[in-house]
């Protein structure tokens, strides 16, 4: 059976099932949310208005059999956090049910009338629509448990916090796990608060009895998935008990920071004296000194890198799911902190109220830099949060994310590009990853254009991260591989063994093209990659945006960042370089 | 010379008696490389992917300098 789109109308309470029109056929995942997205919103509307949409769409491979790590969910719309078009993509249960049950997206227009709010529940045979009376107002983890009493076939359940209800800009999009645990989020730039702009809740997937994902090319699928397998599973990084699995995301902390990138305090210093106890290892041995939690626990069914975990608390309850890089820096070393229960204590207030967990430590970075609370101050932190929950006036603009808590705190440290605030790699001690959150079409995302990967890590070629030279370009073949591998449905991270081994490259292009019937090889990655980027980039002309937009922030130009001791150096001619071919140049 | 050498993630299991960002400190001859300080403490060449000497990129012919801060690091990366 083809793919089908299914369209929900908020405003009549209807849903049709369409045939996937020819110019969006050859997309999934990222690539489909953002052809949709610039072929039917209109990029000046306002982010939370009528005029806006959540696409959710699952990759080209997602929910065919065993498919490698292949569960990632692209949610799309505009952005009310960076006003530019979004993807943010998620783990957790959705995509593979989505796909199973013969969708290529799910368009979610329209606005209910007297404000009412509605749990949508989607099977083979349609859509209801639930009263969310149940559900409203709590947050993730009680909506989560609500909605697997009531619906008894272990959905998916996509829901958003009191954060998304109220529309605040930093409002992400929680999927449940396998475990129904909110930990899964399509965090960033405020596509939760598109969802709550809907009027939806939650929306309840059960792909019983679906049709299933037809395969086009089962031999050819089949040849692409082995290659892929194997290098996922023989590359250092990526293997059972590598780095990624024994560590996590975590992993990173202690090496970033012996790198002098950790953004600390607020983006004022690389180096975090407390890195250690905030670090991957750290989360490894209190799993093992607290004889619970887990490490190497999967966000999706099918994953085979597994970097995820369980953290415990002191009485070995499992606090928290998980507690990985970018959450642990945000929290930890950008705030001062340096207690790694702290951290897990505030990922769980994130994952509860639908908070993006990057742009949240962020916030309170920038709070501590205005002056409400210390660096380094805990318990004073963890309250913060509280005040998200209260929803009290400093709850309401510190749930509005870093640019609007810098103003109301008169702060003009503020790490953003295109209104989104940078992830834990400073753009002055890496500078490829500092073109990537310059240029990218989605605003400072390191997941845009992981330059990492040769910069630090020697994957993918070894480069020196703290020279100018060859960023752009290589910033713009992350980006464009990026694309492709965030509309596959796999995750991000099968990147890292098949840069290295290009059997795996050519693997993942041949299992792409297994499933659709499309005639492309590993040679055409880069090209279709760019082809995506560059329905971004134009919504984002169209919204506005000029290559001024795409400069990082005034002080990285004047301030040096120690231990380096370095400024951005990058010429502006340089950043324009990176997109000037969407424009013919 | 004295050198200090870190080592992270799965490379600590070579080095157990370090807790974690802790630091050996080695005395070694000049003109000794960072492969052969590798050697001596036992990492296995194929598991060290990155060098760092303070804070910056190195490879495994460089020579080491008398107060080097030297780190092995495995594979990485993660998001």
């Amino acid at each position: 059976m083809a793919r089908k789109i299914l369209r929900i109308n908020m405003a009549d309470l209807s849903h049709a099932y369409e045939k996937v029109p020819e110019k969006w056929a050859k997309w999934a995942g990222r690539g489909l949310t953002s052809a949709i997205v610039a072929d039917e919103v209109e990029p000046t509307c306002h982010p939370l208005g009528p005029n806006n949409k959540l696409v959710i769409a699952p990759g080209w491979v997602s929910g065919t059999p065993a498919a490698p790590s292949s569960g990632r969910t692209s949610f799309g719309g505009k952005s009310p956090l960076t006003g530019t078009i979004k993807e943010a993509n998620s783990g957790g249960l959705s995509s593979q049910k989505i796909a199973k049950l013969g969708l290529a997206a799910i368009i979610l227009e329209g606005t209910p009338k007297n404000g009412a709010w509605y749990t949508l529940v989607i099977t083979k045979d349609g859509v209801e629509f639930e009263s969310a009376d149940d559900v409203l107002g709590k947050g993730m983890y009680e909506v989560d448990e609500i909605l697997w009493k009531k619906y008894p076939n272990k959905p998916a359940v996509i829901g958003i916090g009191q954060v998304g209800e109220e529309k605040l800009s930093n409002a992400g999009i929680s999927v449940n796990d396998p475990e129904n645990k909110p930990g899964r989020y399509a965090g960033r730039g405020g596509l939760g608060a598109v969802m709550g702009a809907r009027g939806v809740k939650a929306i309840v997937v059960d792909d019983t009895d679906g049709p299933g994902v037809e395969i086009a090319d089962m031999e050819l699928f089949k040849t692409g998935r082995k290659k892929l397998t194997d290098a996922i599973t023989s590359h250092d990084l990526t293997k059972p008990n590598g780095g990624l699995n024994s560590f996590g995301t975590n992993v990173l902390m202690n090496i970033i920071n012996e790198a002098g990138g950790l953004p600390t305090r607020n983006f004022s210093a690389g180096q975090f004296e407390g890195a250690s106890k905030i670090s991957g290892e750290m989360v490894a041995e209190m799993v093992e000194k607290r004889e619970a939690g887990m490490t190497g626990h999967g966000c999706h069914p099918g994953c085979i890198i597994k970097c995820s975990n369980i953290y415990p608390d002191a009485d070995g309850e499992e606090l928290v799911s998980c507690v990985e890089y970018e959450t642990a820096w945000a929290m930890g070393a950008n705030c001062g902190i340096d207690d790694l229960d702290y951290v897990a204590m505030m990922t769980r207030e994130c994952n509860d109220l639908g908070l993006d967990t990057i742009e949240a430590g962020n916030t309170v970075a920038i709070a501590m830099e205005g002056g409400l609370i210390e660096f380094g101050d805990k318990e004073g932190a963890l309250g913060l949060y509280d005040e998200i929950r209260q929803m009290t006036p400093l709850g309401r603009i510190l749930g509005q994310g870093v640019e609007a808590t810098a103003k109301a705190f008169g702060v003009h440290r503020i790490p953003t590009v295109k209104g989104q605030s940078m992830p834990a790699y400073e753009p002055r001690a890496i500078k490829g990853i500092g073109v990537t959150y310059a240029t990218s079409t989605m605003g400072a995302d390191h997941t845009a254009g992981y330059t990492i990967a040769p910069e630090i890590a020697g994957v993918g070629g070894k480069v020196d991260p703290l020279s100018n030279e060859g960023k752009a370009e290589l910033s713009l073949t992350f980006q464009a591989a990026t694309a492709f591998v965030d509309s596959t449905g796999y995750c991000l991270f099968i990147a890292f063994p098949i840069l290295d081994i290009p059997d795996g490259w050519a693997g993942m292009a041949e299992s792409v093209a297994g499933v659709m019937g499309m005639d492309i090889t590993g040679d055409d990655v880069i090209p279709m990659g760019k082809e995506i980027l560059k329905i971004e980039r134009n919504f984002n002309i169209r919204a506005g945006f000029t290559s001024q937009d795409d400069r990082p922030p005034e002080f990285m130009r004047y301030e040096k960042l120690p231990p380096h001791d370095e400024v951005w150096t990058v010429k502006d001619e340089v950043l324009d370089e990176v997109y000037a071919w969407v424009n013919g140049k | 010379m004295r050198v200090e050498v870190r080592v992270f993630a799965t490379l600590r299991r070579y080095l157990p008696e370090l807790g974690i960002g802790e630091a050996k400190v080695m005395q070694v001859a000049q003109g000794t490389t960072l492969d052969e300080i590798r050697e001596t403490l036992g990492l296995p060449g194929d598991e060290v992917k990155v060098i760092m000497v303070n804070h910056k990129q190195a490879f495994p012919e460089d020579l080491a300098q008398d107060g080097d801060r030297i780190t092995y690091i495995p594979a990485v990366a993660g998001g």
